[in-house]
């Protein structure tokens, strides 16, 4: 594929806010479809996962049999870009919102299976609940122009990650975006703002690696 | 609306944008009724976006009659505890008090909601005035724009709560998806004129004529009993379900709230609703809606 062709970016629409992650991706120039089904998978140069309930996704995906071709998938290259949830549902190993008894890293939530791809332990909800959900401005490496604002709704943190994964934002001192390869992921929603560098960072990525 | 970008080095909490964000995320999905904190574990592990936690679901209110109110903060407390889904709670209208204690309970959605006895027939809650997002019901656009102009960040349209019957749903659906349709074809003289009909702010009604939809999420509630139910609001343009005593008062609640998810998904696949429809066991005994006294009609609360 050329540089200049626009490349065929899927949104799993299980769930969630899919329309904005459909209107920020074609604003960074890729052409968009939405996926349920496995064989919608087919000819696909990338895939965004969007933000909305992870538990739910991740039902959804194991019911409708998304999840293993998911899996194949990611492990065999497709770039992909997971908000929020869709950030949860890339990490290896997730984590229950409080610490239980056995203390941080040692509550992995029964049930809730994941795509994985990014070696990262995330812990759902850590910020807090809805009324502690916030925006603020976030540095993010490899966005030029400044920081860019980050919505974190009910947002994960990435407790931890692998050797192989680079850390590219953090608030508060917790870290809220990170990339592995062609996997990108961040606790916020760039697609709720009209700012689309996130998307154009993850367009260029799809474009490089095509 | 106070929807431009915060320019603040510090964290803003409570933002138009954080609580309209929160509703997107809940998009295409099932928020359950459920008054125990049992029944929010089977709800979320049937994939429910949301749980509704109220003391009774409305088919019992209205069996029961009497003055319906706030849940007990220790139910509340107990659902919350239970489950890592959103929970939201309802107030009665005007009752700001209440919502002040859903608020400080940590709720993450506040149902400012007919379904409970209004506390005042004149004024609804201030929603400006929290932090904590609010989530109204409405029978038409003007009624949904009254509501996000004091602050609601997501609309349901509300059918008739407790029946086991569509057909308000469909009505207040429709009225609302038809009345933001006739906007859209309106020129800017028209649209003055329109804003003095539907009794809502000019800015919000442009703003809808423009968008060719609210500017907050719009799903279905009141009356939704069957998967079909469920795929028939998606189709009609709801952005998701609320399903009340559908689903505890069927036979198989398990069975019924996963199919109802299924089909929410999938509302547009007709052998997936077929499926899901298969063996639920028995759906709740619904009401005929031209039987129901006016006196008890709820979706006549609030104006």
């Amino acid at each position: 594929m050329s540089v200049t062709a626009q490349p065929v970016i899927g949104v799993l629409a299980l769930q969630g806010d899919v329309r904005e992650h459909q209107a920020a991706l074609t604003a960074a120039g890729a052409a968009v479809r939405p996926v349920r089904r496995p064989e919608e998978l087919a000819g696909l140069a990338g895939l965004t996962l969007p933000g909305g309930e992870s538990t739910t996704i991740s039902k959804l995906a194991v019911l409708f049999g998304l999840m293993d071709p998911l899996r194949a998938a990611i492990r065999e290259g497709l770039p992909v870009y997971g908000t929020c949830a869709g950030l949860i549902m890339l990490a290896d190993k997730i984590l229950d919102p409080s610490p239980g008894p056995w203390g941080p890293g040692e509550t992995p939530i029964s049930g809730q299976e994941t795509f994985g791809g990014i070696d990262m332990i995330v812990r759902r909800n850590a910020f807090g609940r809805q009324n502690e959900s916030f925006e603020a401005l976030v540095d993010v490496t490899g966005v030029p122009g400044g920081p860019v604002e980050g919505v974190f709704i009910r947002a994960p943190w990435v407790e931890s990650v692998g050797a192989g994964t680079e850390v590219l934002a953090e608030h508060g001192g917790h870290i809220v975006a990170v990339r592995q390869g062609t996997a990108l992921a961040t606790s916020f929603h760039p697609e709720l703002t009209g700012d689309h560098r996130v998307h154009e960072l993850f367009v260029h990525m799809v474009r490089t690696e095509s | 609306m106070s929807t431009t970008p915060s320019t603040a080095q510090t964290p803003e909490t409570g933002t138009a944008r954080v609580k309209r964000g929160m509703a997107e995320q809940l998009k295409g999905g099932v928020i359950m009724d459920v008054v125990t904190p049992e029944q929010a574990k089977i709800a979320e592990d049937a994939g429910a976006v949301a749980v509704m936690a109220l003391e009774r679901v409305p088919a019992d209110i209205r069996k029961d009659g009497g003055v319906a109110r706030m849940s007990d903060p220790d139910m509340i407390d107990g659902i919350i505890e239970a489950v890592s889904i959103p929970v939201m709670a309802k107030s009665r209208i005007g009752h700001f008090v209440e919502a002040q204690v859903l608020q400080a309970l940590g709720v993450d959605y506040i149902d400012e909601s007919e379904v409970l006895t209004p506390a005042d027939e004149v004024n609804h809650s201030d929603k400006w005035a929290f932090t904590t997002p609010f989530v109204c019901g409405a029978t038409n656009l003007g009624e949904a724009l009254r509501r996000i102009a004091e602050g609601a960040a997501m609309i349901r349209s509300k059918g008739e709560a407790g029946t086991g019957n569509v057909v308000e749903a469909v009505r207040h659906l429709r009225q609302i998806k038809g009345e933001i349709s006739r906007l859209r074809g309106l020129d800017n003289n028209e649209l003055y004129a329109a804003a003095k009909e539907l009794r809502a702010p000019y800015e919000l009604v442009k703003e809808v004529a423009e968008l060719g939809k609210l500017p907050v999420v719009l799903f279905s509630a009141g009356g939704v009993a069957t998967p079909a139910d469920a795929a028939l609001m998606r189709q009609l343009g709801a952005e998701g379900v609320f399903v009340g005593s559908g689903i505890f008062k069927s036979g198989d609640p398990a069975k019924r709230a996963a199919a109802i998810v299924r089909a929410t998904t999938f509302f547009d696949d007709p052998k997936v609703i077929a499926d899901a429809s298969r063996n639920l066991g028995e759906a709740m005994v619904g009401i005929n809606i031209d039987i129901l006294p006016e006196t008890e009609r709820y979706a006549s609360r609030g104006w």
